[in-house]
């Protein structure tokens, strides 16, 4: 599934983030491949919202649809 | 170390000072240490990438610099070059880092440790980290890292004078592991370990000014680096407590549509009570009427109607109707500067408390559709405050195509304050179903504007991937300094373009070109907008600002459509004289003026199928007619964004038939 199906209080994995400029950004923000992060909130057809530990990152829903994730 | 880095691009340098660089994240505070080292002020923001002015003052007979707050060093944005540059260029590095969000702010930290240059750590605000059970440390912290560690709660200046004291005790720290035998293969073909690595990590621009092509190991060393600190957090960081505060759940809030709208919507009516109702009210009624207009401009007339007669060429330059010492200094202090103020005021409470990126998340499917992710709605606001203001805030924006389509809104759609102030006293005299269909029409055409935009325009509008930092309570004096130096910035930028604007203006009234321009215009207002012949003095004055326009419409004998019309056609009509100078500032002089006649040719057009629609449906029979106007633009809005979904489909569905 993608990011974008996930909700609100579910934790997943994240396997794939496609574009390598926005896999570059996640490293630095401590959310890369293969980190398991909660889902924060999800505005409906809008952004998601994701979090690890006191860490929050919005993503636009177009990005999320790109973003490969496993639920945990 | 190296000092051969021009890029930096600072004047005034000594040549024996050492430079020591301010460098960290967004949001930890480092305004606050440049303060404390330099006594002076710098803007700093809550909204990443709002500072790209470069502070630096004296430490001693160094030069201290600040850099803009970013999360890693590289290629990826104009803070994050500038920073690379600074840093790069610096002798001495200090890095100040979020206690609450080490993970995030120790990869730049790890990072600056990489380029070899002497650092040393303020683990800032570790009070907070306290408060929200978090540990840290520090003596192992500066083990791992290798350079001193010096926690911090600078805007209560504990632990300030202790890094002061222990600044050149900074040193080059513990590299990422693996990292040394690819960066001994470059060092000596770029002579410094920071732009070895820069290469190594894929930097194009660092690549080129050694000749070199970028490397392929950015994700490596990203990697590696990552799970160093991953590493060494596991070490150094204590949870004690988790718990939801109310700062949380407050924070959740804002982002939901269900709860996050009712408080936008409330965030924005206490905006329209204080900035529309109080500043613009009572607050510019004492600063224009009272002292600019009854005192300043009297005696202005009487000191220099000495050497002048008000009648001359001169005198009406200086001190007519659109005098550059009369109305420029009435308009830009009496009626501007409070308004502008008070649009600062409440950026920098929005960007302090952390909710500006909040409101971005809400918004961003909104603005999607014309072209602008959730950042854009911050220069659309503000352009209800000043249009010029706001477009020189799209530098924020994060692509050229955003810039485009956020500057050409604004100046279309977005009437700024002055002009909402006539307008709205105009529209209380007419019943509610006009003023309805005014402020429908223009948000309609701004949808419609946007999304034709959106489809025409190449490319597609950046992905929003934003950092919302905890909120907080924004301090007073941060938030008065901000506004402060916002609005004086403006001020200096903008106020010898009003004056320019008023010089042309005026030339053009002592030659007669005027009287010739509203001649010409006059089948137009007429024939098409079925106004009255004077109304085309109106859009002349217009031209100069569109409250002019709006106030010359003011003092004519209209029927209410007639209003309503003439009103939307001003509304739309080109930006004031002093937002197109600053548009053809930053933009290309021939999308400057293509912004400028588009900017006729929609306000007549909408405005003329307002009239003319009106009278088709019968006019007289007053509310279907006005309901059925409405109508007619609902149905246009819906058939534009459709047709250019359809339309974008097709193109998308053409590029991806190309890749098979």
């Amino acid at each position: 599934m993608t990011l974008d199906g996930v909700k609100r209080g579910q934790f997943f994995k994240i396997t794939s983030i496609p574009d390598s400029l926005v896999r570059a950004q996640a490293i630095r923000f401590g959310i890369a491949e293969g980190e398991v992060v909660e889902c924060e909130e999800v505005v409906p057809s809008g952004p998601v919202v994701i979090r690890k530990n006191k860490q929050l990152l919005a993503l636009g829903r177009r990005l999320a649809t790109q973003i490969a994730v496993t639920l945990t | 170390m190296a000092h051969c880095h021009g890029s930096v691009g600072l004047k005034n340098i000594p040549g024996g000072a050492r430079k020591i660089v301010l460098a960290g994240n967004p949001n930890t505070g480092k305004s606050v240490f440049f303060n404390f080292f330099t006594g002076m002020y710098v803007d700093v923001s809550n909204y990443p990438g709002t500072t790209l002015e470069i502070s630096y003052g004296q430490l001693g007979s160094d030069v201290i610099i600040d850099t803009p707050g970013v999360y890693g060093i590289s290629s990826f944005n104009d803070e994050e070059r500038i920073a690379r540059d600074i840093i790069l260029s610096g002798d001495l590095v200090i890095n100040i880092v979020d206690s609450v969000h080490l993970e995030r702010d120790l990869f730049l930290t790890q990072q600056i440790i990489d380029t070899g240059v002497p650092v040393i750590v303020a683990l800032n605000m570790i009070d907070e980290a306290e408060r929200q059970g978090l540990s840290v440390d520090v003596d192992l912290l500066s083990d791992l890292l290798g350079v001193p560690v010096v926690p911090t709660v600078a805007v209560q200046k504990k632990g300030l004078n202790e890094l002061k004291e222990a600044l050149f005790t900074a040193r080059s720290g513990r590299m990422t592991q693996g990292l040394e035998p690819l960066i001994d293969r470059l060092i000596n073909r770029v002579g410094g370990r920071g732009e070895a690595l820069l290469i190594l990590e894929g930097d194009p621009a660092v690549a080129e000014r050694h000749g070199l092509q970028p490397e392929g190991f950015r994700e490596e060393i990203y990697l590696k680096r990552r799970s160093q600190v991953n590493d060494m957090i596991k070490h150094v960081l204590k949870e004690t407590s988790r718990g939801t505060s109310f700062g949380n759940l407050l924070g959740r809030w804002m982002i939901k549509p269900v709860t996050g709208l009712p408080l936008l919507a409330l965030a924005l009516y206490a905006m329209y009570q204080i900035i529309g109702v109080f500043i613009a009210g009572t607050v510019v009624g004492i600063t224009e009427e009272t002292i600019m207009l009854e005192k300043y401009e009297p005696a202005v007339r009487n000191i220099v109607g000495h050497f002048i007669s008000e009648e001359s060429v001169p005198g009406i330059i200086l001190m007519g109707e659109f005098g550059v010492l009369t109305m420029t200094v009435t308009y830009v202090l009496g009626l501007l500067m409070p308004l502008v103020v008070g649009f600062y005021l409440f950026l920098s409470l929005f960007e302090d408390s952390g909710y500006l990126p909040r409101i971005a998340t809400l918004v961003d499917r909104l603005l999607n559709g014309i072209g602008l992710n959730g950042r854009g709605v911050i220069p659309l606001i503000l352009g209800f405050g000043c249009v010029t203001m706001a477009t020189i805030t799209t530098r924020l924006l994060a692509s050229e195509r955003e810039r485009k389509i956020a500057i050409l809104l604004l100046g279309l759609t977005i009437p700024c304050s002055a002009q909402i102030g006539v307008i709205a006293g105009m529209l209380a005299a007419v019943d509610g179903q006009l003023v309805a269909l005014y402020s429908l029409v223009i948000f309609m055409v701004l949808v419609i504007i946007g999304t034709i935009l959106n489809t025409l325009l190449p490319g597609k509008s950046t992905d929003l991937l934003i950092d919302l930092p905890p909120l907080r309570m924004p301090r007073l004096d941060n938030v008065l300094k901000k506004t402060g130096a916002k609005s004086y910035n403006f001020l200096k930028e903008a106020f010898p373009l009003f004056a320019l604007g008023a010089l042309i203006i005026s030339v053009f009234q002592v030659s007669g070109i005027l009287v010739f321009l509203q001649d010409l215009m006059a089948p137009l207002t007429v024939g098409w907008l079925k106004l009255p012949q004077e109304a085309s003095t109106a859009f002349i004055m217009g031209i100069v600002r569109r409250d002019f326009g709006a106030a010359g419409l003011s003092n004519m004998a209209l029927a209410p459509i007639q209003t309503v019309a003439a009103l939307i056609t001003i509304t739309l009509f080109v930006p004031c004289i002093a937002s197109i100078l600053i548009i053809f500032k930053e933009r290309s002089k021939i999308e400057a003026s293509l912004i400028w006649g588009s900017s006729w040719l929609v306000a007549f057009l909408v405005g003329g199928i307002v009239s003319q629609l009106y009278s088709a449906f019968g006019g007289d029979s007053q509310s279907m007619g006005v309901l059925l106007v409405i109508l007619s633009f609902v149905v246009i809005t819906l058939a534009t964004v459709i047709g250019c979904r359809l339309a974008s489909r097709k193109k998308t569905g053409e590029v991806a038939d190309r890749r098979l």
